[in-house]
């Protein structure tokens, strides 16, 4: 199969490259740059992407697919729908399935069942300990064999410093990523939203920035002392983001996401006890959502990641106290990035694309992804920054609709989605056509 | 009389403008007069069905607005469920369809979890009054407290107002930050660490409210004093060490209230726990007004029935009146036997039915 990206514009941070070039794809991996002008291959499928941007696959390192155990809420098939319609060629799974991917057995389950669906690469992440329960260390050798990329406890974090010291130790020899959802639950103390004004004025128990960032602390500190490689999702606070800035001057190899919701909405967002702004880590108060900004501006920020969460309707139903933490990510994120952080002089495009593609990919070490240079996997994500659209939650290719964006127009979209060489979704109303040459 | 309120429901006081309150306040003054007749009963709500519909526990505020509907002669259900709807395997919202299913004109909530009542508001054609939910709101509280200070202070501009105790978990506490401060008042908040943050100043935005750290601070020079219940499971989540302890250094004693002004009143939402938020001599002392609280909760809940109820938009400009000169004859209020024959709804259902039908599609948008 040969596909030919023509007219683009390409941004690749990888390679430096940011002009009008073509992207020629063989048997699912770029075969060349070509610039304008050089010859274009014979026989190939053309994939006009006159006044598009084309850029390397976007990577979401914080998906939750449900599947095995909770395929009323998704399943891998429609997560992976979901996933390319929203610009994404790879996401990554997280563990907190039922049951918890913490064997082999479901890491090839997983694997296998992403296969069948085709569309977008899926890439297990483990869990860190057995049943994510934080008391033994989960078998990371035979995941990683069977297909993980990464560990991690999300949702449930690792509670003792120690153990946690353990598990870096032991990942760091499988040369795994440890990815941690900063969270002391003892500081949480079941809260729902943001400590601050708006939980006092609402009357709902707050969840104090400090839950995130004394676990930030504690594994920006064990990273430095294990030398391995800690990855902390969501990131939410000034605090947690300060600590992650520090390790990064130590030397220690720490990293950090951050999601569309964090910076795009506060804590203020509640208001209403709309249960579509009840997530964990919370909407936090304008001060930390400008520290977010400034930590995606300053280069702290390694990437972007949806954290899609979804869950039923009728889960979301219930009280705010009572309903589940989580919202759908995948849809809305490539445009959420466009419009709140290209379009308001945040980052640039060359920036934006970093965050999606080669940062994810350096954080899970996933090779030949995140990037255009030939040999690599011909993962590529069309956008059209300037397209004005309405997101109608009704219309997403997720099985859930837990969205606070649901009829937000944006600037800036995900137009085509391109997975090993194969077009795996097009956007109708977008100016790219495919056509095949004689 | 302004015909009715900006909202359909009444979920908070915050939101509220100071002529909506005081406009509740009126309103409720003229309703008090109802409770000391012979017969406590006007038309106004006839034909209108009130679901009361609990959640938690409660005795006074639920019996509070079942006789203010019935005094109003609303067809008042009572509904009342402990558990929550995640024991239940019913969603709340599930509750309210089949609630909305019989029609309801009112729906009064009381539910253990903050912005329950507004879940309910979205999907309800019922106006939906918030009886308290979690630690968020308890607007009807906050303004039966307001009716009792105005009744003894006369306004609320610059009267100093202590709200001292369990903050955090106070809807009593919020709804009259709210509300007093709205009006004018300068309220100060105290008690102990765990459950009166600092950041409690930061509830209402460019008024009057602080926090102090000893609630002897927030006593003194005070007006109003209002003690808040202490809930003894607080107890449990490592909030505070002892009931013994809270007392002795946070509770109501006549020789903390001696720091306050000489002609200060004395309050509690209730129900008291004697002996630890407030020592019993206060409770029944001469400035305690606790059980005017509670006759004034009746006149509050029947105000606020009747201006979300529709029957604000009757043809009458007096919803005290009885049913007599509703209907609309040429007999004049004075005309005492007529007057109490009609305020017997039981002698003459179908007169009643008539007279109130006629006005209540008029009242109907």
């Amino acid at each position: 199969m040969r596909l030919l990206i023509a007219n683009g514009y390409v941004i690749d941070p990888t390679q430096g490259i940011n002009a009008g070039q073509d992207v020629f794809i063989e048997d699912g991996r770029v075969a060349a740059m070509l610039g304008r002008g050089e010859a274009r291959p014979e026989g190939v499928e053309i994939f006009d992407a006159t006044g598009l941007v084309v850029a390397p696959g976007f990577i979401d390192l914080h998906t939750h697919l449900r599947e095995p155990g909770q395929e009323y809420k998704e399943t891998i098939a429609s997560g992976a729908a979901a996933a390319v319609a929203g610009g994404f060629t790879s996401v990554c799974a997280m563990p907190n399935t039922d049951p918890v991917n913490d064997n082999p057995a479901v890491t090839s389950f997983i694997v296998e069942q992403s296969q069948t669906v085709g569309l977008a690469n899926v890439f297990p992440v483990g869990a860190i300990t057995k049943g994510s329960k934080g008391e033994e260390l989960a078998e990371m050798g035979e995941m990683k064999r069977a297909g993980i990329v990464a560990v991690t406890d999300d949702g449930r974090p690792v509670p003792s410093p120690g153990l946690m010291r353990r598990a870096l130790d032991y990942a760091r020899g499988f040369d795994l990523t440890v990815m941690d959802h900063c969270d002391d639950k003892t500081l949480a103390a079941g809260g729902v939203m943001h400590e601050g004004e708006w939980s006092l004025r609402l009357g709902l128990r707050g969840i104090p920035a400090l839950a995130e960032e004394t676990d930030a602390a504690r594994d920006c500190a064990l990273a430095e002392l294990t030398g391995a490689r800690v990855h902390l999702a969501h990131v939410s606070t000034r605090g947690a983001i300060e600590s992650v800035r520090r390790a990064k001057a130590s030397g220690a190899q720490v990293t950090c996401e951050v999601t569309p919701h964090h910076f795009t909405l506060t804590d203020a967002a509640c208001e209403g006890f709309d249960t579509n702004t009840k997530m964990n880590p919370p909407l936090r108060s304008r001060e930390h959502l400008d520290a977010i900004l400034e930590a995606i501006a300053d280069g702290t920020v390694d990437a972007i990641a949806t954290d899609h969460a979804p869950h039923h309707s009728d889960e979301k139903a219930l009280e705010f106290d009572h309903a589940p933490f989580g919202i759908t990510g995948l849809d809305t994120a490539v445009a959420l990035a466009l419009d709140r952080l290209v379009h308001r002089g945040v980052v640039n495009l060359e920036r934006l694309v970093e965050l999606f593609s080669a940062g994810p990919a350096r954080i899970f070490q996933l090779k030949d992804r995140g990037t255009l240079r030939p040999g690599a996997w011909g993962d590529v994500t069309i956008l059209d920054p300037t397209l004005r659209w309405t997101f109608d939650a009704s219309r997403s290719k997720s099985k859930s609709r837990n969205t606070p964006f649901d009829g937000w127009t944006f600037q800036g979209a995900a137009v085509a989605t391109i997975v090993g060489g194969r077009v795996v979704h097009r956007r109708e109303q977008s100016a790219a056509v495919v056509k095949t040459k004689s | 009389m302004k015909a009715q309120l900006s909202q359909r429901h009444l979920l908070g006081i915050r939101g509220l403008s100071a002529d909506e309150i005081t406009h509740i306040l009126d309103t409720a003054e003229t309703f008090r007069e109802i409770s000391e007749r012979e017969i406590k009963k006007v038309p106004t709500l006839r034909g209108r069905t009130v679901i009361n519909l609990f959640f938690e526990p409660s005795t006074r505020t639920r019996t509070s607005f079942e006789i203010a509907g019935k005094r109003l002669s609303a067809d008042v259900i009572n509904v009342s469920s402990s558990s929550s709807s995640v024991t239940k395997g019913e969603t709340l919202l599930d509750t309210a369809r089949n609630l909305e299913a019989m029609s309801p004109d009112l729906i009064v909530i009381r539910h253990p979890s903050a912005g329950a009542p507004h879940q309910l508001a979205r999907v309800c054609r019922a106006s939906v009054v918030n009886a308290g939910d979690g630690a968020h709101e308890h607007p009807t509280q906050a303004l039966l407290d307001a009716l009792t200070i105005r009744q003894q202070k006369g306004s609320f501009e610059g009267l100093r107002v202590a709200i001292l105790g369990d903050l955090l978990h106070s809807r009593v506490a919020r709804s009259n930050a709210h509300l007093l401060t709205t009006l004018g008042a300068e309220v100060a908040l105290a008690g102990p660490g765990t459950l009166a943050p600092p950041e409690f100043a930061s509830l209402v935005e460019g008024r009057s409210l602080r926090v102090e750290r000893r609630i002897e601070d927030a006593i003194e020079g005070a007006d109003v004093v209002m003690v808040l219940r202490i809930q003894r499971e607080r107890q449990d989540k490592a909030f505070l060490p002892s009931l013994r302890e809270y007392a002795v250094h946070f509770g109501l004693t006549r020789k903390r209230l001696e720091l306050a002004k000489p002609d200060a009143i004395v309050m509690h939402p209730g129900p008291m726990n004697r002996g630890i938020e407030i020592a019993s001599d206060v409770a029944d002392g001469s400035r305690s007004l606790i059980l005017d609280q509670v006759a004034n909760g009746l006149a509050v809940r029947m105000a606020v029935l009747y201006l979300l109820g529709g029957g604000a938009g009757t043809n009458t400009s007096n919803p005290t009146t009885r049913v007599k000169d509703e209907a609309g004859t040429a007999e004049s209020q004075s005309s005492k036997p007529a007057a109490s024959s009609a305020d017997e709804p039981a002698t003459e259902p179908l007169r009643a039915a008539v007279s109130v039908g006629g006005t209540g599609t008029e009242s109907s948008k």
